[in-house]
């Protein structure tokens, strides 16, 4: 009968053991995929902040984490005591244990400690929300307007005009000289959320309401993210790129974008197809009349590296697949199949290329 | 299967535990109240904001009469139960149906009231905020209103047949709770409408 | 059958009654034992529907881009998941145990009010099944099939006819409607019953912890669906008769819907955890020989609970703009709620300490809800600070989270329930074998899967999503995650198994197979239906440990 405890005990440890290895194993593994990542930055990462607001919710994840490994190493190791020192054993048996119905001191030590750990914890999340929701916009800010759309972004820079679509530009910020994003977040339709996790927590667009968010990166590169309140059927390919520039690429950008359409005189059929048919009814290209706001401004298409709000490559053969049949890329987005010719269809994307 | 008696038990002089109808109609007050309040709630966040139409101001006119009917119908269900403790059916016949006579008085004002608004002024539930929310938590009153004649018409038309008696008064009670819970949800509702939302 | 001989032959078998006249006697019951069935077997058919569509998700989630189902039906699937768990698993199997358990515990012959009892049970089996002939009913743009495809929380304005046309969004918004006024009812039942027919002697604090905790939860069941069926009430009449509660373009607000759901949203999990806990108290005990240590502090602290619960309802709205003061006031309120919660935690283990742990089944998987409770209430204080809670919020690491609750504790309390009541129901004892191999499979798919599945959260990955950029460090993730589900599912299979084979080949039970104290167990298995010949008296918390104790009853100490 001993034996028999013995055996229970050893695989108990074992199991226990070898659960923990495993999972051990997959956390280095993912640690390490993570600590490989190229230099882009593709794994969004919550413990890789490169902006100030993602860099204050990292150190205070890390004060959560260290409190809340302490709390839970305390309990387990009581948990795995009691169930070892304290399991039946076969000399006790019809004897049952001394019944104990509380103690008042006891009771008091653990109510008293956790009320502490509780308003430590409160406090310092408290100034993190005061130093993150409530930091001044200083003068030398970017001030971008995002506004959600099902399935993609509107972003506007009101006091530089520009006026563009899915992927955002911003300046690098210098600590010594911040110049900070701080974006106003609206909706055009139902409930979005915008979640770069380098650069900011998320904080989401909400028709009818004015939200706000910033971001304060160092680090030059591109970073991803998507849109993290269900919105829909695409929800899941609302995609976020925020490429973060050094301030000449920034100045750049800004100067591509200011300008009308760049019309090559060659693609005179495309332009022809694009404004004579109902891409005008969502689409707007500055210096045609194609005014829509349904749909994401064109008018710099081929300077953003992807369309489809992220879904695809901006390569040819997508652009034309995505005008011709936009479920093969995104089912459910509100792209119509245009049902164009082949000819039709091949001219217009042309004319599109040369809008950069 | 023997009885449990356990050692050294108590024979407790009286076990008297509530009656579970006055429990039970208490805790529909509760869940009840839980859902006015939400209807409130909408109703005092949603005034000032309508973007179009009348407001309160313009086309409320505070119904006196009919909340006095309503608040007096309290009285009399009080004084009906009461009456039939002491057995005298009569008299708690005619008191009831006094009860019964004042809440379809305001009922019929309330009627007249929307009439009102939206023939003369136009005010429906899709007309603007105001709309919605006002029609939504006077109407959900009214409903509750109604609900309560229709009960109380059954024990009227019971106690007419000679059913209802002294044995009836604690189930009797019982409804009469539900009733000054829906007079006291009015006093609420007058309160936030009539008073507060202009 | 002999046909002329009238000899008089020792046991002769009486004729069965015909099937007809069992099923109606089954679907025309009022009795609290054959309710408390008939919600727990409804719960377990939708447990296996709800696994089934998880298995469907966590197919399509394997590999990035995958196209096992189309977003369409991905989103409608999560969003039937979401709902059949919480509303047609979740809330009938503890109202089904509460339903059976209950007034055996207090002595009592019945539920107060056994009409509403049954009426209650049809309710919500209706709303069950109404909200599945969705699938099949109603008409919408996006071909066959209309089921809710707007999430379990239906936020506004996607729900309005503009963003979800046809009647899939109606399908949602009556079926919980109807499920609701269902457990109101209900709840009305359980306290009457225990306010107004506990057995005399029985003082509230003498009570089983299980009837108290019912009793706090029923408390918190009136108070909070009611305010999601307010809010389902103005969504219909925004639906249809052009009311304007939550449509932006009439200056409507949809953060009004949000509050208004997390008002009941909060409370509905302590909803359910709550008679998680109960179990724990009743089993705990039992397999450690003790009694509960600190039963008044038990009480006192699943009120505070209860209390407290209903102020922490927009720590699931930290991401929505509220201003600062706003946001660090319900992460008070929500570090608060962790005090009486641990308090509880640290009770259990203070039974179990000093005690004489007996690993039977029950007991196996209590210690396995004490684990997992512990980690999924120390993720939740990570999202209950705001600032961290901007990042995890929306993401697969608060999935996890609620699933950790959900899945790895309530489940793991429905299941000791299961184990330890079932000789009681049937007469007939779960096989042992059987039980440790369901709770060592599920306990192991249950961390491979869930433990995995806060890192990709923390990599960045939203929920809601059909489908998943590759490279961003989610794939190997990911599919891990969809065999740790896949080994959980192979283990509910053992449990269904051992369910139905032993009732048929199951050890008998006898009255109190497991040596317990509480008063269900003075009765035969299963029980008769007017559960006691004579109302018992008691004199203390633990009447069948003074029976069995006549030299040392509790009546001495309390």
């Amino acid at each position: 009968m001993v034996q028999k405890h013995k055996t229970e005990w050893r695989v108990i440890v074992s199991r226990a053991t070898g659960i923990l290895v495993l999972l051990g194993g997959i956390l280095l593994a993912a640690g390490l995929c993570n600590a490989t990542a190229p230099p882009q930055n593709p794994v969004p990462s919550i413990f890789e902040p490169r902006s100030t607001p993602a860099e204050s919710i990292r150190d205070h994840s890390y004060f959560v984490l260290a409190i809340t490994s302490l709390i839970f190493l305390v309990v387990v190791t009581l948990l795995l005591y009691a169930v070892v020192k304290f399991r039946d054993k076969p000399q006790n048996a019809g004897r049952e244990p001394a019944q104990v119905y509380g103690s008042t001191q006891i009771e008091l030590a653990w109510t008293i400690i956790p009320v502490l750990i509780v308003l430590v914890l409160f406090l310092a999340t408290a100034r993190v929300i005061h130093a993150i929701e409530d930091a001044r916009k200083p003068a030398t800010a970017v001030e971008v307007t995002a506004i959600g759309h099902q399935f993609w972004w509107e972003y506007r820079y009101p006091a530089l005009g520009v006026l563009t679509a899915n992927e955002l530009h911003v300046p690098v910020s210098d600590p010594a000289h911040p110049t900070p994003t701080f974006l106003k977040l609206l909706s055009a339709d139902t409930d979005h959320s915008f979640w770069v996790p380098q650069l900011a927590g998320k904080t989401d667009l909400i028709p009818n309401r004015v939200n706000h968010t910033w971001i304060d990166p160092h680090q030059t590169g591109v970073y991803v993210g998507q849109c993290a309140q269900y919105c829909g059927t695409q929800h899941g390919k609302m995609l976020l790129r925020v490429s973060v520039d050094s301030p000449e690429e920034f100045a750049a950008w800004v100067q591509a974008q200011k300008q009308p359409a760049n019309h090559d005189d060659k693609e005179t059929a495309g332009r022809r197809v694009f404004e004579t048919t109902a891409c005008i009814n969502c689409h707007a290209v500055d210096g045609t009349n194609g005014t829509g706001r349904f749909g994401p401004d064109l008018t710099h298409l081929m300077s953003r590296d992807t369309i489809a709000a992220g879904a695809a490559l901006n390569t040819h053969e997508n652009l034309r697949l995505w005008i011709q049949n936009p479920d093969a890329i995104k089912p459910g987005s509100l792209m119509p199949a245009m049902k164009l010719s082949d000819a039709d269809l091949d001219a217009l994307v042309r004319y599109l290329e040369t809008l950069r | 299967m023997s009885a449990i008696t356990t050692p050294f038990p108590e024979t407790p002089a009286t076990w008297k535990l509530p009656y579970r109808g006055k429990v039970g109609m208490a805790c529909l007050i509760i869940a009840e109240s839980a859902i006015f309040t939400i209807f409130v709630v909408a109703y005092l966040f949603y005034i000032g904001k309508s973007l179009t139409g009348p407001t309160p101001r313009e086309v409320l006119e505070t119904p006196i009469f009919f909340t006095v009917c309503l608040l007096s119908s309290s009285l009399t269900i009080h004084l009906a139960s009461k009456l039939l403790e002491r057995g005298k059916r009569g008299a708690f016949l005619g008191l009831w149906f006094l009860t019964i006579v004042l809440g379809g008085l305001f009922l019929f004002g309330t009627g007249q009231e929307w009439h009102r608004l939206i023939y003369e002024h136009g005010l429906t539930i899709s007309t603007n905020l105001f709309g919605t929310t006002y029609y939504s938590l006077v109407g959900l009153h009214a409903t509750h209103v109604t609900v309560g004649l229709i009960m109380l018409s059954i024990v009227l038309l019971f106690g007419l047949a000679g059913r209802v008696g002294p044995e009836q008064s604690a189930r009797v009670d019982v409804l009469s709770m539900y009733w000054h819970f829906v007079d006291a949800v009015w006093v609420v509702v007058f309160t936030v409408v009539y008073i507060l939302g202009r | 059958m002999s046909s002329d001989a009238m000899a008089i032959h020792q046991g002769a078998d009486v004729g069965s009654r015909p099937w007809v006249e069992t099923l109606h006697g089954w679907v025309t019951t009022v009795d609290h034992k054959r309710l408390g069935i008939l919600y727990i077997l409804y719960a377990l058919l939708f447990l296996a529907v709800g696994g089934l569509e998880a298995m469907i998700m966590r197919i399509q989630l394997m590999y990035p881009h995958n196209s096992f189902v189309s977003p369409q039906v991905f989103n409608r699937v999560f969003t039937m998941h979401g709902t059949t768990m919480v509303f047609f698993v979740g809330i009938p199997v503890l109202f089904g145990f509460a339903n059976y358990l209950v007034p055996l515990m207090i002595g009592a012959r019945d539920m107060a009010f056994p009409r509403l009892n049954a009426f209650s049970f049809w309710l919500t089996a209706f709303g069950g099944f109404l909200l599945y002939f969705s699938f099949l009913g109603g008409s919408g743009l996006y071909g066959a099939g209309n089921a809710p495809d707007v999430g379990w929380w239906a936020y506004a304005p996607l729900t309005s006819r503009a963003f979800s046309p046809g009647h899939s969004s109606d399908y949602w918004t009556i079926a919980l409607l109807v499920a609701g006024f269902g457990s109101i009812a209900t709840a009305i039942n359980i306290i009457a019953t225990i306010l107004c027919m506990r057995c005399p002697g029985m003082k509230l604090s003498r009570m089983p912890l299980l009837a108290w905790l019912n009793l706090v939860m029923s408390g918190m069941v009136l108070i909070a669906v009611s305010p999601l069926s307010a809010a389902q009430i103005m969504l219909s009449l925004d639906r249809y008769l052009g009311g304007h509660f939550f449509d932006t373009q009439a200056g409507g607000s949809a953060t009004l819907w949000m509050h208004f759901f997390w008002i009941f949203g909060h409370p509905e999990v302590y909803i359910l955890i709550i008679p998680a806990f109960a179990v724990l108290s009743e089993v705990i005990p039992v397999f450690s020989r003790k009694p509960m240590f600190g039963y008044p502090v038990m009480v006192g602290a699943t009120i505070a609970i209860g209390f407290i619960s209903m102020s922490v309802w927009a720590h699931h709205m930290f991401a929505i703009g509220m201003s600062s003061y706003g946001n660090a006031f319900f992460v008070l309120t929500t570090m608060a709620i962790a005090v009486p919660t641990g308090i509880k935690i640290f009770n259990w283990l203070g039974t179990m300490w000093g005690g004489r742990i007996i690993f039977k089944t029950p007991m196996l998987f209590c210690i396995g809800f004490l684990f997992n409770f512990l980690i999924a209430g120390l993720t939740g204080i990570m999202l209950g600070s705001a600032a961290f809670n901007w990042q995890l919020t929306g993401s697969y690491f608060v999935v996890a989270h609620f699933h950790y609750t959900l899945s790895g504790s309530f489940l793991f309390g429905i299941f000791a329930a299961f184990y330890y009541w079932y000789p009681k129901i049937t007469g007939r004892m779960l096989s042992e074998r059987l039980g440790k191999l369901h709770f060592w499979l599920f306990f192991i798919g249950f961390h491979l899967c869930f433990d995995l599945m806060h890192i990709p959260g923390l990599l960045g990955m939203p929920r809601r999503i059909y489908t998943y950029e590759p490279g961003r460090g989610w794939d190997a993730l990911n599919l891990l995650v969809s065999i740790g589900a896949f080994i959980q599912g192979i283990a509910t299979l053992i449990f269904v198994a051992n369910l139905i084979i032993s009732y048929f080949k199951g050890a008998k039970a006898g009255n109190d197979p497991w040596d317990a104290w509480t008063l269900e167990w003075s009765v035969s298995s299963p029980p008769p239906a007017y559960n006691f010949a004579v109302t018992p008296t008691v004199a203390s918390r633990r009447p069948l440990w003074d029976l069995k104790h006549p030299e040392d009853p509790d009546s001495r100490y309390e």
